[in-house]
């Protein structure tokens, strides 16, 4: 049955692709929000934020809202998985003679490449709004490769939210605190300015060491330590949520 | 609808219990159904006919007992059980976002079948939604997404066929035509074991019944096995012959439900 892997994952997630493309507005949706707050942060909040840099707004605010992109993104992914497990078709796969944890895949590499395309669809309005960096190929694919990571380690979380909720609303209603928090983080102003637990909590979480790391290969800098942090996190979070998810599942399907 | 006797069962279920927390759904079931033949599996809501069917599919496990699908043991065969039979279950499990055929494409290209496209366009043909192929199953009727449902479960051509109450929910034609489904598929030697509390819906479709009654098959019979069981009495008062509705009323029915004059309560609701 393992040798079916690839193939029944592929052709699961060309199912699940082509829920994403007849409803394009589910790509849309997430990427509106993040430029509605593009837009507010760049043109009426941002000249009033001193960065402490002498680089521009929009550039020192997009990695920040790419994260936002992706968390918002993935509450799709959830709302997808449990509409799936409520219908009868999870069960109808299951019935059948396919790999088991290709149901799951599936949707894991649709909402990458969903959010991927929201991403895109973000640096082209920021690019559009006067974002402007020199970073090479290598550094686009670090960058991307960073966004990647983050997206798989929120994906596994939505995929757990998408198991275990009984309602729709609570399906998508865990991504909410994911969304917020790039706000209280280096996303949109230092973490210096914070009153002191704040700014512990800011300097210590996950977010602000993502931010620094896209933020450093952007402006072409040298990234530092923030880069081991973030994969440590990202790791962290991939795989806790990776064993938890797999795990409900199993006893979801007893 | 000729039942080849030589043949081991299809299905042979031997005690068989299962429950969920501390309640007893299945207390031992025996069940053999012969290859080829239709049985209809009959009980009220809660009698255990749906945990039966999805244990026999490998959604399930058993508590304890034995199950064989074709040959193959649920517990330490199951990839080859889930390739010998397939369940339609209560509710159509069919992808709405989807079009008619590419629901078919991808039940298709999932069992690793070549050509997936002309499969579906068979499936399609045989049951009469050529016409609706190309259009999503959201917007199909209820009979529409019955035989869609059906059709995806037929691909590969599985030796056994589980039909959970195939036509609860359906208006009378739409049933008719799951009816005429299930006749085609007995006459081309498919065992089905079909689960109802539409005792018409048994009587008409089945060879074999088997009752299921508080987790135990209390009776299992062809018709004229299960109507022998009434006291001959009852023929003075009916001017029929005993419809298996009574004989299912007598055999399940507590004292209190059965009217004093025979008539067994007929027409009574079973939910």
């Amino acid at each position: 049955m393992t040798t079916h892997v690839l193939g029944d994952t592929g052709n699961l997630t060309g199912r699940s692709l082509r829920h994403v493309l007849r409803s394009p507005d589910t790509i849309i949706t997430t990427a509106v929000t993040p430029i509605a707050l593009m837009l507010l942060f760049v043109y009426v909040l941002g000249g009033a934020i001193d960065t402490g840099t002498d680089e521009s707004y929009i550039d020192y605010m997009l990695p920040g809202i790419l994260l936002i992109t992706i968390a918002s993104g993935i509450a799709y992914t959830a709302y997808r998985l449990f509409l799936d497990m409520q219908g009868g078709i999870v069960e109808r796969f299951r019935s059948m003679p396919i790999a088991r944890s290709s149901v799951l895949w599936a949707h894991v590499l649709t909402s990458l490449a969903a959010n991927l395309v929201s991403v895109a669809i973000v640096i082209g309005v920021a690019l559009l709004m006067g974002f402007r960096t020199g970073a090479s190929v290598a550094a686009w694919l670090a960058v991307a490769g960073i966004l990647i990571l983050f997206t798989l380690a929120l994906t596994w979380v939505a995929v757990i939210a998408g198991l275990s909720a009984h309602t729709v609303d609570g399906a998508s209603a865990f991504s909410y605190p994911l969304i917020f928090l790039p706000f209280i983080s280096s996303a949109f102003v230092p973490t210096g300015s914070m009153p002191g637990p704040v700014g512990w909590f800011a300097e210590n979480q996950p977010v602000t060491s993502v931010v620094n790391t896209i933020r450093a290969v952007f402006a072409q800098e040298t990234v530092g330590g923030d880069i081991w942090i973030a994969l440590a996190w990202l790791a962290g979070i991939l795989v806790v949520a990776y064993l938890s998810a797999i795990a409900i599942y199993r006893r979801k399907i007893g | 609808m000729t039942v080849d006797t030589t043949r081991e069962p299809a299905i042979r279920v031997r005690g068989i219990e299962k429950s969920f927390e501390d309640l007893r759904v299945l207390r031992g079931v025996d069940l053999d159904v012969p290859a080829g033949s239709v049985l209809a599996l009959l009980g009220s809501n809660g009698a255990g006919k749906t945990t039966l069917v999805r244990i026999l599919s490998t959604l399930l496990k058993a508590d304890s007992g034995t199950a064989t699908v074709h040959g193959f043991d649920v517990t330490t065969a199951p990839g080859d059980v889930r390739r010998s039979i397939s369940l339609t279950g209560q509710f159509a499990a069919v992808d709405d976002v989807l079009t008619g055929r590419e629901n078919l494409v991808l039940i298709a290209k999932l069992r690793h079948l070549r050509n997936p496209g002309a499969i579906a366009d068979e499936m399609l043909d045989r049951f009469s939604l050529t016409d609706s192929g190309a259009r999503k199953a959201s917007t199909y009727s209820g009979g529409m997404r019955r035989r869609l449902d059906i059709a995806m479960s037929l691909i590969g051509d599985p030796p056994i066929i589980v039909l959970d109450e195939p036509t609860t929910g359906l208006d009378p034609q739409a049933r008719i035509e799951v009816w005429q489904t299930v006749e085609a598929l007995a006459r081309g030697g498919t065992t089905v074991v079909l689960t109802t509390q539409d005792l018409d819906e048994a009587e008409h479709l089945a060879d074999r019944i088997a009752i299921l009654r508080r987790g135990t098959i209390i009776r299992n019979g062809t018709l004229a096995e299960l109507r022998e069981l009434l006291p001959s009495a009852t023929v003075e008062y009916v001017e029929k012959q005993p419809s298996l509705e009574d004989v299912f009323l007598a055999l399940v029915g507590d004292p209190a439900e059965t009217a004093p004059d025979g008539t067994a309560g007929a027409g009574k609701d079973l939910g």
